[in-house]
């Protein structure tokens, strides 16, 4: 990987490995020199089988994990060196996160979930934190429910909360694991077209974990992951 | 949610509030602990302080005594080796009544330590009083009124007529009194061993509270008893009071080494006292101890449960930026939390226990059995000592939710 990376790129990866367990009879290596770029505004999806390293590379990519040799470059920083304060703080700063099982607070309300990165984040105005909370929410459609407890909402409003909250810090990289996996097909939909109004309206670039090859082949482009390689990298809608 | 609260108390509060059947159980489980510690040693330290009150309010601090006779062996016979005795029987000499030598020397230099509240020339012996056909043998204390009743305040236990000791006026017990008939102003011939006698006048008659003291103790002019006892111009001790009566063993260190004249505090007097007194502090801090540590695992378990079940959503805040300090701060904060407010529970039930056991535990003639101390200072050691308590205990559970890995805890 080059020392500088260009601007533009939110995610570089060069020849990125991942082994578990090193040194131990259970030793596996998931990621074998994965090559990937993602740039401003694209929205890529990710396919491929169970198993075969696709929630790996996410985690790599989320900076929740770390690679075992390679270079991960996020909004132009070289990863592979920093401690996990300074990794904590570009990831919070720069990575929105949906999970498949919504994974919101169930002791919280809609707009408190969605305050939960700023209020982690010292010095952020508290009118302004209320404010932006509240915007994220009508934005996804949800305004009358920014008062409701996580847990009395459906799994479609948790989803779209889940979307808002990952947005709060307007990060340039949204990681999307399986999010329509949990839904219905109508509940799915919308959520997809939250991500590409996201993706479009504020040019984050987007990598969607999906199953669904219909909802695959409306993102900007596909990569598929078979038996940790990436395959076909490159290819388009 | 209050957004000014900082992100962890937000959290922690609200943690709490989710598991709230533990949060109550554990709070519960604190405060009985609490109470019971807040209980026991307000009633411990009233215990003792009724104890010390009614060894000091009957006695000096520090009792200057005169030097014991002593035999000594005669040298050896003439023309003898060094060190050769020949016949030598050496008996254990009669320590008669005498004076301390220099007493009001002693007296003047004792009064200039500033550590000294009040200083007692004394002349005490036996002596026999006779009334009629009657006679009783009792010990006559000469005091000076000046000094002696501001160490032992015999004016308040005066049940008829008055503290007052003119050179022909005796202060009599109540037991003394009865078996002799004696009222206020009645003649008591009172003599002493020596020879010396004399008739008083009953000017007041005491109740100290105890028949043997009442039967036997009576208090005259310290120079009627100088002259009774053929101690001219002599007294047989010195009392002295002191400032902190826990430094009575250095101060009576302090006055032998400037005086020479042995000194007794009243913590060597009253040994068996004190060594009963510290079994029992000894015991309370054990039960403390036990108690605390009972607290503390229930506290560290109780967060060990909650990390566990709240590890997706540490998960979750790891992957929203919320750094490992802020997670450890989550945790602790609950511990703290939990201790505070076990321990602000526990203080009432500890002082409404208190105030229970001081309206029924009582004399038979209904006097309380001793005042209690309740002492703030008590209640926010314990609130402080809880929370602190919590704090440690959470460290371990906290520690773990730090450390979990946000990829394994959101897989669940």
């Amino acid at each position: 990987m080059d020392d500088t990376v260009a601007t533009e790129t939110v995610v570089q990866l060069r020849g990125v490995h991942k082994t578990f367990n090193i040194g131990l009879p259970n030793e596996a290596e998931v990621l074998h020199g994965i090559d990937l770029t993602l740039r401003r505004g694209e929205f890529c999806a990710v396919m491929g089988p169970s198993g075969s390293g696709k929630s790996t590379l996410l985690n790599l990519v989320g900076l929740l994990d770390r690679p075992s040799s390679g270079a991960l470059g996020i909004c132009g920083e070289e990863t592979t060196a920093l401690d996990d304060r300074a990794l904590t703080r570009l990831r919070g700063h720069n990575i929105g996160f949906v999970f498949q099982y919504h994974c919101l607070m169930p002791a919280f309300t809609a707009q408190e979930n969605v305050m939960m990165p700023l209020l982690g984040e010292a010095g952020f105005p508290n009118d302004a934190m209320a404010a932006r909370a509240a915007e994220l929410l009508d934005s996804v459609g949800l305004t009358k429910w920014r008062d409701n407890l996580a847990g009395e909402m459906s799994g479609g409003q948790q989803q779209r909360v889940a979307v808002a909250r990952a947005l709060a810090m307007n990060p340039p990289l949204l990681l999307a694991d399986e999010p329509t996996g949990n839904l219905d097909t109508k509940s799915a939909d919308a959520v997809f077209e939250l991500l590409r109004g996201v993706n479009r309206n504020h040019g984050t670039a987007i990598l969607f974990v999906t199953h669904n090859e219909a909802l695959a082949k409306r993102c900007d482009r596909i990569i598929k992951v078979v038996d940790g390689r990436l395959v076909d990298p490159g290819s388009g809608p | 949610m209050n957004p000014w609260l900082p992100f962890e108390w937000i959290v922690a509060l609200r943690f709490l509030r989710e598991g709230r059947t533990q949060t109550l159980f554990i709070v519960s489980g604190i405060a009985i602990g609490v109470g019971v510690i807040v209980f026991m040693s307000a009633l411990l330290s009233g215990l003792q302080s009724n104890f010390v009150r009614r060894v000091l309010t009957a006695q000096a601090h520090i009792q200057l005594l005169p030097p014991k006779e002593v035999a000594r062996a005669l040298g050896p016979p003439r023309g003898a080796s060094p060190g050769t005795l020949e016949g030598a029987t050496v008996q254990a000499p009669l320590q008669r009544l005498k004076s301390i030598d220099q007493w009001q020397a002693v007296v003047a230099e004792i009064r200039a330590m500033p550590e000294v509240l009040v200083v007692s020339p004394e002349a005490t012996g036996s002596a026999l009083v006779v009334r009629g056909d009657a006679n009783r043998a009792i010990t006559l204390t000469g005091v000076d009124p000046e000094f002696y009743f501001r160490i032992v305040a015999v004016p308040n236990d005066i049940v008829r007529g008055s503290a007052r000791l003119t050179n022909s006026d005796i202060l009599v017990g109540t037991e003394l009194a009865s078996d002799l008939g004696l009222s206020v102003g009645d003649k008591l011939r009172v003599s002493s061993a020596t020879g010396g006698g004399n008739t008083l006048t009953v000017a007041g008659i005491f109740d100290l509270g105890n028949k043997g003291a009442n039967q036997r103790t009576t208090y005259v002019a310290l120079h009627t008893a100088q002259s009774l006892l053929g101690l001219t111009g002599g007294v047989s001790s010195i009392g002295v009071t002191i400032k902190d009566i826990y430094a009575a063993e250095s101060v009576s260190r302090r006055i032998t080494a400037a005086t020479g004249v042995e000194a007794d505090s009243w913590i060597a007097t009253n040994a068996q006292f004190f060594s009963a007194v510290q079994a029992q502090t000894t015991a309370n801090t054990t039960i403390r101890f036990f108690v605390g540590l009972s607290v503390a695992f229930g506290i560290a378990s109780v967060l060990v449960v909650s990390v566990v079940q709240k590890s997706r959503e540490i998960g979750i805040l790891r992957a929203m930026g919320i750094s490992r300090g802020q997670v450890l701060r989550v945790f602790l904060l609950q511990g703290g939390l939990l201790g505070l407010a076990g321990s602000i529970v526990g203080t009432v039930i500890g002082m409404l226990a208190l105030v229970l056991w001081q309206r029924y535990a009582r004399n038979a003639d209904g006097t309380p059995l001793f005042a209690l101390a309740i002492e703030p200072g008590l209640m926010m050691a314990a609130l402080l000592l809880a929370t602190l308590t919590g704090l440690v205990a959470a460290f371990a559970p906290a520690l773990r939710a730090a450390r979990l890995d946000p990829v394994v805890a959101i897989r669940g």
